[in-house]
């Protein structure tokens, strides 16, 4: 029983996903994509191990403190940021295997040519809550 | 109302409906909804026999659902309007619930969604709260754990030792979300200490109320871990106390040692002492041998070399360290904290800082973090010693192999 959070990267840089960007593929393609992005989390549920899942517009804003009385600093994006967070999903499973097995899958959503994209996802383990038996 | 009475009467009603040819899992659908019922009308109209009631609700439910059912089918009825007499309900019925709830089929977190509501009479939204994953997703959980469980005999012999497993993992889930799973935990395991005589499951209980105990006296009010050595032991309960101490005792005079017997009496030796400074370390240490020796657990060794570092020094507790395998979990943690206390604060630091980098939880993390940064800051004085840091001390159950009902 632990949650783990699927990191989809946008923006690929080439560690991440080496195929073409999604608006070049065919539309019947993307819908494939998102199909299968779909069907994986109706099956999580089914399975009791889904937890969230989200997508991200790529642009956003970036806003800083700026001191008393006065508005919010906003700027960006960044030049320098080649990564950028596409979505996520987050699941509670049994093991870390689990989990791994569940990443593998979703990186094999389709892409072009019907063709697995084989995009890296990351896994990070969600930090809960401290148990109750202490020593 | 009585919401823990209530669902106390829960395994007997399921058991009462399946040994009048229920199965397993319709009949925990019809209690379910019977519960919902009776949370509505007793307020106004208590029943004089609240179990008789439930029985009668369920039954009424279970019929309705088969009915429903057989019309889908277009087949002939074939149950029975009037329920056949069976046998009273016992706490056999209550045992085998758990038994089956705790099945060795089952993964641990479908073993606890189960037992939580089918012998602990929460509902699915509940359950979702507490673990914090959405509804849907716990009901699919539930209800597939019933399919797994659907072609297991009622009255077929199960495992103590699977079902404490199962309570362990929920009482040590903590105390998140608005359902209390500690004390949940409590009742379930006081419930099933009146359904068998076991060492065992006394020394789950008693292992329970120690640490429960101190529930008030572990977190500040900024909700940040205070290590045992630093609570205020006047918060401690006394009356779980010596209640957690008595079950213990007589556990123990049975002589059937077991793992929960062992950690609930090293509870105890805390439990015991007045300050942190009287703590009975010598003791502890041979707790935590029978542990080693009953478990094999890495993680109780672990626990065990900061107890031998408290009772031989520092030197004593690096050197048990030292045969352990540094991927742990907290063997950092340990390390930085027997480093600091053997006067090497350069290298306590350095370790506080990546045991943080590896905390399974934020309050640990945090915890761990305030170490790092009390020794690298300049005002850090060379008396400020660390409180032995609970976090280092914790059973991690996921470590501790148990028998069967773990992948």
């Amino acid at each position: 029983m632990a949650k783990y959070l699927m990191l989809k990267h946008y923006r690929s840089t080439s560690k991440s996903l080496d195929c073409a960007p999604m608006d070049q593929w065919t539309p019947d393609e993307v819908s494939a994509h998102i199909q299968y992005m779909n069907d994986f989390a109706a099956k999580l549920t089914e399975s009791g191990e889904f937890v969230d899942g989200q997508a991200l517009a790529p642009e956003g804003t970036w806003v800083r403190y700026d001191g008393e009385g006065r508005p919010p600093v906003t700027d960006g994006p960044f030049a320098e940021t080649k990564d950028l967070i596409a979505g996520w999903m987050a699941i509670d499973v049994d093991s870390y295997e689990r989990a791994v097995e569940l990443a593998g899958e979703l990186s094999a959503a389709p892409g072009p040519g019907g063709q697995p994209i084989r995009e890296w996802l990351e896994l990070r383990p969600f930090l809960g809550a401290p148990p109750t038996v202490t020593e | 109302m009585d919401e823990a009475l209530l669902r106390s009467l829960v395994p007997g009603v399921i058991g009462v409906l399946v040994r009048r040819g229920a199965d397993f899992a319709a009949a925990e659908d019809a209690v379910q909804e019977a519960l919902v019922e009776a949370v509505h009308s007793w307020p106004a109209a208590p029943p004089r026999d609240p179990r008789g009631w439930l029985v009668t609700v369920a039954w009424r439910r279970f019929l309705d659902a088969t009915r429903a059912e057989a019309t889908r089918r277009r087949r002939e009825e074939t149950v029975a309007d009037e329920p056949p007499s069976g046998p009273v309900p016992s706490a056999d019925d209550t045992l085998q619930l758990y038994f089956l709830c705790a099945h060795p089929s089952l993964t641990p977190a479908s073993a606890v969604a189960l037992t939580l509501r089918a012998v602990g009479g929460l509902t699915t939204r509940q359950i979702a709260s507490a673990y914090l994953v959405p509804e849907a997703t716990m009901a699919q959980r539930i209800s597939r754990a019933k399919r797994t469980v659907s072609g297991v005999r009622f009255d077929e012999p199960g495992d103590v030792a699977t079902v404490l497993r199962v309570l362990y993992l929920v009482f040590n889930e903590g105390y998140s979300g608005d359902v209390d799973l500690a004390a949940e935990a409590i009742r379930l395991t006081r419930q099933l200490a009146a359904a068998v005589d076991h060492p065992e499951v006394a020394g789950l209980l008693a292992l329970m109320l120690l640490h429960h105990a101190r529930r008030a006296a572990r977190t500040a009010p900024d909700g940040s871990l205070v290590p045992l050595a630093e609570q205020d032991r006047n918060r401690w309960d006394t009356a779980l106390i010596s209640e957690g101490v008595q079950v213990l005792q007589a556990a123990l005079v049975r002589d059937r040692l077991g793992e929960y017997q062992a950690q609930a009496a090293i509870a105890a030796l805390h439990a015991d002492a007045r300050s942190a400074a009287e703590t009975d370390w010598v003791q502890v240490v041979e707790w935590y041998d029978e542990l080693v020796r009953l478990t094999g657990s890495p993680v109780v060794r672990l626990n065990r070399a900061v107890a031998v570092g408290e009772a031989d020094g520092p030197r004593a507790g690096l050197a048990a360290l030292a045969q352990l395998d540094d991927a742990l979990p907290r063997h950092r943690a340990v390390a930085a904290y027997l480093h600091e206390k053997d006067g090497d604060r350069t290298t306590a630091a350095r370790l506080y800082a990546e045991a943080a980098t590896r905390a399974g939880n934020t309050a640990e993390r945090d915890h761990l973090t305030r170490q790092a940064a009390r020794l690298n800051s300049a005002d850090g004085r060379a008396d400020d010693f660390p409180a032995i840091p609970e976090s280092v001390l914790q059973d991690d159950p996921k470590e501790i192999p148990c028998p069967r009902s773990c992948p």
